[in-house]
C-alpha cells in the first residue's frame, strides 16, 4: 500500500515535498473557496488557525449534545405515562446520536474520540452553558424541547451553510431531527396548559427559569465576542450572535402567547419602527460565571460524564478482547483447513 | 491468493464513491477490478468520471465492506417501525402557532 493520505486530513503543510504549492499559494486557493461560497473539504489545504476554531467549535458543540442528554436523561424513570417516556427516551436517544455526527465531523480534522472525551472531561473544551442549569419540574422537560431546543435550531439552520463540508452535512442530518424536539416540548406544555391551575403555573415557573440562559444561547454580544468576525470571515458562522438572537425572540413572542405563558422580561414589547421586539439584557455576569465552572450543575455533569466513561471502560475492553479472539481464531482455523475448506469459502463469499 | 492465478484469475473488485461537489457526500456508483488501490482511482475516475461528474473519488476493496445481509432487513430495521413518535408530524401543533 502506498502512503496515499486517507479521508482524514492530519497532513500539515510543512510535511509537503518539494515540487507541491507553497503556503501563499495554498492560503490564495482556500481563500477562493471560501469566496465562491464553497465548501472546504477535509483533504483540502485550509490554515491551521480555521482548523483549530473549527475543532474547538465543532467539539464544543458536540459536546454540548452529549452533556444535553443529561438534564432530560434524569425524567426518564418519572415521565407520566408510557407515551411520554417512549417520546423522552427517543429524544434523548437523538442527541447521542447528534453528538455521535458531530464527533465524527471533528475527527476528519485530525482530532481523535480519545482526545475529545478527554478535553472534555478535564475541562479544557466546554459546553453550551444552557445544560448547567437543573431540570427542577417535568415541565422543564417541555420548557427545553420548546425553547432551548429551538435557540439551537435558530443557531443551527445556519450552520447547515457553514464552509467545513462534514460539519454542514452534520448539521443537516440534526436540524431534519431537531424538529421533532421542538414540536414534542411544545405539544407536552400545551398539554399542562389545558390542565389544572397548578399545572400551568409549573409551566410558567419553568419558562422564566430557562427564558434568560436560552437567550444566553446565542453567545455574548457580537462587539464582545472574540472569535466571530473572523468565524464570519471564514463562513464557519453564518449570522452574529445578536442576529440570531434577535431571531430567536420574534419567533419566541406569538409562540408564548398561543400558549398563554409570558417571558420575564418587563422591557419586551414590539418597536415597530424596528420590526422587531425589544428587550432586556440577559445577566452576562451570571453567563460569564456559568461558562468558567460555577453554573448551578457543572461538576454534577463533569463529573456524571465521567463515571459514564470509567465505568464503561470494561465494556469497550471486552469488545476489544473479544474481537482480537475472533481474529486469533479465524487464522488458526486458516491454518489448519484443508483446500476443500478454502473452496467452499471462496464459494460463499462469492 | 487463488483470485490471482488461472483462467478465471481476476483482480480483486473495488467499489467507487463520488463525490459530486464539495459540500455533497460521496456516494456509491459502481464498482470495478484493479490490481491496487492507485489503479483503482485511475479507473474510477477514466470509468465514473469522464464527464466532470465529481471533485473526489473513493475506492475501497469490495471484500474490505461489512454489509447488512438482506434476509436480515425486517429484523435489523424494524426497531424503527412502530416509533412514530420520532416524527414531528407526530405532534399536533394548532395551525396559528408560527415558526414551529
Amino acid at each position: 500500500m502506498t502512503a496515499r493520505p486517507t479521508e482524514r486530513s492530519t497532513e500539515r503543510p510543512t510535511e509537503r515535498s518539494a515540487g507541491q504549492p507553497g503556503e501563499a499559494e495554498l492560503l490564495a486557493g482556500f481563500e477562493a473557496t471560501i469566496e465562491h461560497n464553497d465548501r472546504i473539504e477535509p483533504r483540502d489545504w485550509m490554515p491551521e488557525g480555521y482548523r483549530r476554531t473549527l475543532i474547538r467549535q465543532i467539539a464544543q458543540h458536540a459536546h454540548s449534545e452529549i452533556i444535553g442528554m443529561q438534564p432530560e436523561g434524569a425524567w426518564i424513570t418519572r415521565a407520566p405515562s408510557l407515551r411520554r417516556k417512549a417520546i423522552l427516551l427517543a429524544k434523548v436517544q437523538d442527541e447521542a446520536g447528534h453528538g455521535l455526527y458531530l464527533y465524527s465531523a471533528c475527527e476528519t480534522l485530525g482530532t481523535s474520540r480519545g482526545e475529545l472525551t478527554e478535553n472534555l472531561i478535564s475541562g479544557k473544551q466546554k459546553y453550551s452553558s444552557i445544560f448547567n442549569y437543573p431540570t427542577l419540574t417535568y415541565a422543564d422537560v417541555g420548557t427545553i424541547g420548546w425553547l432551548v431546543d429551538g435557540a439551537a435550531i435558530c443557531n443551527q439552520v445556519p450552520l447547515c451553510r457553514t464552509s467545513f463540508g462534514p460539519y454542514g452535512r452534520a448539521m443537516v442530518r440534526i436540524c431534519k431531527e431537531e424538529s421533532f424536539h421542538q414540536r414534542q416540548g411544545y405539544e407536552l406544555l400545551m398539554t399542562m396548559m389545558r390542565g389544572t391551575d397548578e399545572q400551568r403555573a409549573m409551566v410558567q415557573e419553568s419558562v422564566n427559569r430557562f427564558w434568560w440562559p436560552a437567550l444566553m444561547m446565542f453567545g455574548p454580544p457580537d462587539d464582545e465576542s472574540p472569535n466571530s468576525a473572523q468565524s464570519m470571515a471564514w463562513g464557519i458562522k453564518r449570522n452574529g450572535n445578536d442576529e440570531l438572537r434577535q431571531r430567536f425572540v420574534d419567533m419566541s413572542v406569538p409562540q408564548a402567547k398561543a400558549l398563554g405563558v409570558t417571558f420575564p422580561d418587563p422591557d419586551l414589547k414590539w418597536n415597530p419602527e424596528r420590526g422587531a421586539h425589544d428587550f432586556g439584557t440577559p445577566d452576562w455576569d451570571e453567563f460569564m460565571q456559568v461558562i468558567q465552572g460555577n453554573g448551578p450543575c457543572n461538576a454534577q455533569r463533569i463529573a456524571h460524564r465521567r463515571r459514564a466513561h470509567e465505568e464503561g471502560a470494561w465494556v469497550r475492553e471486552a469488545a476489544l478482547a473479544f474481537a482480537a479472539r475472533q481474529t486469533e481464531l479465524q487464522q488458526t482455523d486458516d491454518l489448519a483447513g484443508d483446500p476443500a475448506d478454502d473452496l467452499a469459502d471462496e464459494e460463499s463469499t462469492r | 491468493m487463488s483470485e490471482q492465478h488461472g483462467v478465471r484469475g481476476e483482480w480483486p473488485l473495488y467499489e467507487v464513491f463520488v463525490r459530486g461537489k464539495r459540500g455533497l457526500n460521496h456516494v456509491h456508483v459502481g464498482s470495478l477490478h484493479a490490481a491496487d488501490d492507485e489503479m483503482a482511482l485511475r479507473h474510477a475516475r477514466d470509468v465514473y468520471t469522464r464527464r466532470n461528474e465529481g471533485v473526489s473519488i473513493w475506492v475501497v476493496r469490495a471484500d474490505a465492506i461489512a454489509a447488512s445481509s438482506p434476509d436480515e432487513k425486517d429484523p435489523m430495521f424494524a426497531p424503527s417501525g412502530d416509533k412514530v413518535y420520532r416524527h414531528p408530524t407526530f405532534y399536533a401543533i394548532p395551525a396559528d402557532v408560527p415558526h414551529m
